[in-house]
């Protein structure tokens, strides 16, 4: 166990460069000269081409590619982000406390989400082909095929517009969550309620779960101590996926609720045509995302004492 | 000997989308206590659904629709499901064919034992875990404090069925069920687990109910021997009458194609034809289409009209040939 971890750990930083790496090198592939736009049409052609001179200078533009891509890596290790084009201010500060509004939003879906989708996932697996499996694999039908966007703003227009419970936009205060972590939740319960179920209808079929009840044991014993971790399996692989994309910022949701997150600041970002700021973004969510299904393959050994290494 | 078990007409259909399937339909048991009984025949026969009916266990879309089962003085199909979780385990309890498919495969061997004192007798995980590791030590597991914390892959077929087997004693039931326990492992392990069966079920005074296709395992094992055929038990007699004086022609045809040691045969006897299948289940005699009496004696009784279980020595054979003369007039 110990060994695979630390192999899996090992496999993670070759993928951790490469993400610095493509990053790095975005900034070649980009269409426009980000130094060229800042000061185009703004000064004087020679004033110009001193200031871009040193602009070049300052950010180690002049250099060759690898010394940048070394400064660049040792930049971020050390927990520097660079500074927005357009702010000036550095990013780390900026990206900091929208990252934890994220994990926040994050947290709080999720737990609507497992709440949903497995308790729905469950219930149709166990009672398969009755009303109950029909009723919640319809439901999980529209949430899946139901853009993010447009359930928002359904949710909005009953609970914030018609019956007023709760803020149409976001005030940094609790009740500003419940809706996009809702929203949120509700959509990623629909495919984990779907994997819940298939998972589950498989375990159920198999000699030992008719093994377990033929020691007299409860019900309720059966299905979720005993079926429930052999379904876990395939549950922890679409849960990593789903953790790792709404950490790495629910875009559409976080600007309908007006939510400060990562996301919304991509967005903006990308208005903006703030490159360090988009480049920033990608690099944490790449990262972050690698991180996640990181800590879903070591789950999957301890879900499973029979994976010895993949 | 008093009776443990007695079960009268016991019928388990299976609704198919090609049509009704009787795959039990009017099954005659009974079990003394501590007593082997031997459920032999072909696959395809319902041995292992007739077993699975005793405790209720048979998967959808099979279904119990007629019968009685009785066991200390219950019903057990009148029997509420709570009064059969309370059972099931510990009163009743069961060994499976496939001994590692039938552990659960995440979790620890000791856990999956200590369970069956957690909730049948209310001990305490501590004492559970430590009354596994001892039936564990008495299923002849060597290690048996190492191997409690293995996990079932990490055990051999032998191990795993020993392991299923402690399970299955563990509350000192009345009556173990075990359906084709030998069959899924080597030759070589099926005597030490028959005997640790055996050895066992006789220091708890559990009866046993052993189902197999294995007359070799039948002789070896069984009190008693009750054969059954497409749903149907066709003869029932002391394990010794049978294999010396086997009276039903289905028997009778099972034996001679059993080999035995030290007789040359010229050739294996194999039973023309094939299990009836269940679209096409003959109306009288099941049997009678494969049966070899019927054909020598041209009997016309057999294909018009079902036997009843008549008494022959020891038992009971359901064939017109031990019929009494006036049944057949």
């Amino acid at each position: 166990m110990t060994a695979y971890i630390i192999r899996r750990i090992a496999m993670t930083v070759p993928v951790l460069f490469g993400i610095l790496f493509v990053t790095f090198l975005m900034k070649a592939l980009i269409p426009t000269d980000a130094v060229l736009a800042l000061y185009s049409g703004q000064v004087s052609e020679e004033k110009a081409a001193e200031a871009i001179a040193q602009i070049r200078a300052k950010y180690d533009l002049d250099k060759p590619w690898y010394q940048q891509f070394a400064i660049y890596v040792g930049d971020v290790a050390r927990g520097d982000l660079g500074e927005s084009i357009r702010t000036r201010q550095p990013i780390v500060d900026e990206i900091g406390y929208r990252y934890w509004n994220t994990l926040v939003l994050t947290f709080a879906s999720l737990v609507v989400a497992l709440v949903v989708g497995l308790s729905t996932g469950i219930a149709s697996a166990y009672w398969k082909g009755t009303w109950i499996d029909e009723v919640a694999m319809g439901i999980g039908l529209l949430g899946i095929s139901m853009p993010a966007f447009f359930f928002g703003l359904i949710l909005i227009f009953f609970f914030a517009v018609q019956l007023r419970w709760l803020p149409v936009m976001n005030a940094g205060d609790w009740k500003g969550l419940i809706l996009p972590a809702v929203t949120l939740g509700l959509i990623e319960a629909a495919p984990l309620s779907r994997i819940t179920r298939a998972s589950m209808v498989e375990v159920l079929s198999q000699d030992y779960v008719k093994a377990i009840r033929a020691k007299g044991l409860p019900e309720r014993h059966v299905i979720f101590r005993h079926a429930l971790p052999n379904a876990l399996l395939s549950i922890l692989t679409i849960l990593g996926l789903q953790i790792g994309g709404l950490l790495g910022g629910a875009f559409i949701i976080e600007v309908v609720f007006g939510w400060h997150g990562i996301g919304e600041l991509a967005v903006k970002a990308i208005g903006w045509r703030d490159f360090t700021i988009t480049q920033a973004i990608i690099l944490v969510s790449a990262t972050t995302y690698v991180l996640v299904n990181l800590v879903v393959d070591i789950l999957y050994a301890w879900a499973d004492p029979r994976i010895k290494l993949g | 000997m008093s009776e443990l078990l007695q079960v009268e007409g016991l019928k388990t259909h299976f609704q198919t989308e090609s049509g009704l399937v009787r795959a039990v339909d009017g099954v005659d048991l009974s079990v003394n206590e501590g007593e082997v009984l031997g459920l032999v025949g072909e696959s395809g026969s319902g041995k292992t659904i007739t077993a699975l009916s005793l405790i209720r266990l048979v998967s959808p879309p099979g279904k119990i629709v007629a019968g009685r089962v009785m066991f200390g003085g219950q019903d057990l199909l009148q029997a509420s499901e709570r009064e059969m979780v309370q059972l099931r385990g510990d009163r009743i309890s069961m060994v499976f064919q496939q001994p590692k498919a039938s552990l659960n495969p995440v979790r620890r061997v000791g856990a999956q034992i200590a369970e069956l004192f957690i909730h049948h007798r209310g001990a305490s995980r501590r004492a559970a875990m430590n009354q596994a590791v001892e039936l564990l030590a008495r299923v002849g597991i060597p290690a048996p404090e190492r191997k409690a914390l293995a996990y079932p892959h990490e055990l051999s077929g032998g191990q795993a069925q020993r392991v299923m087997i402690a399970m299955a004693l563990a509350l000192k039931p009345r009556l173990l069920i075990a359906d084709e326990p030998t069959t899924a492992l080597d030759v070589t392990i099926q005597a030490q687990i028959l005997d640790l069966l055996r050895e066992l079920c006789r220091d708890t005074g559990t009866a046993m109910i052993l189902v197999t296709h294995d007359l070799g395992v039948i002789a070896q094992t069984a009190d008693r021997v009750s054969v059954m055929y497409a749903g149907q038990i066709v003869e029932e007699r002391p394990v010794a009458r049978l294999f010396d004086d086997p009276r039903h022609p289905y028997t009778r045809a099972l034996l001679a194609s059993m080999p035995v040691q030290g007789r040359v045969a010229p050739r294996l006897g194999a039973i023309p034809g094939s299990v009836p299948p269940p679209g096409r289940m003959p109306a009288a005699c099941r049997f009678a289409p494969r049966c070899a009496v019927r054909a020598e004696r041209n009997m016309t009784i057999c294909t018009h009209e079902m036997p009843a279980l008549y008494p022959v020595e020891g038992g009971v054979s359901r064939c017109w040939c031990d019929a009494p003369a006036e049944a057949t007039t």
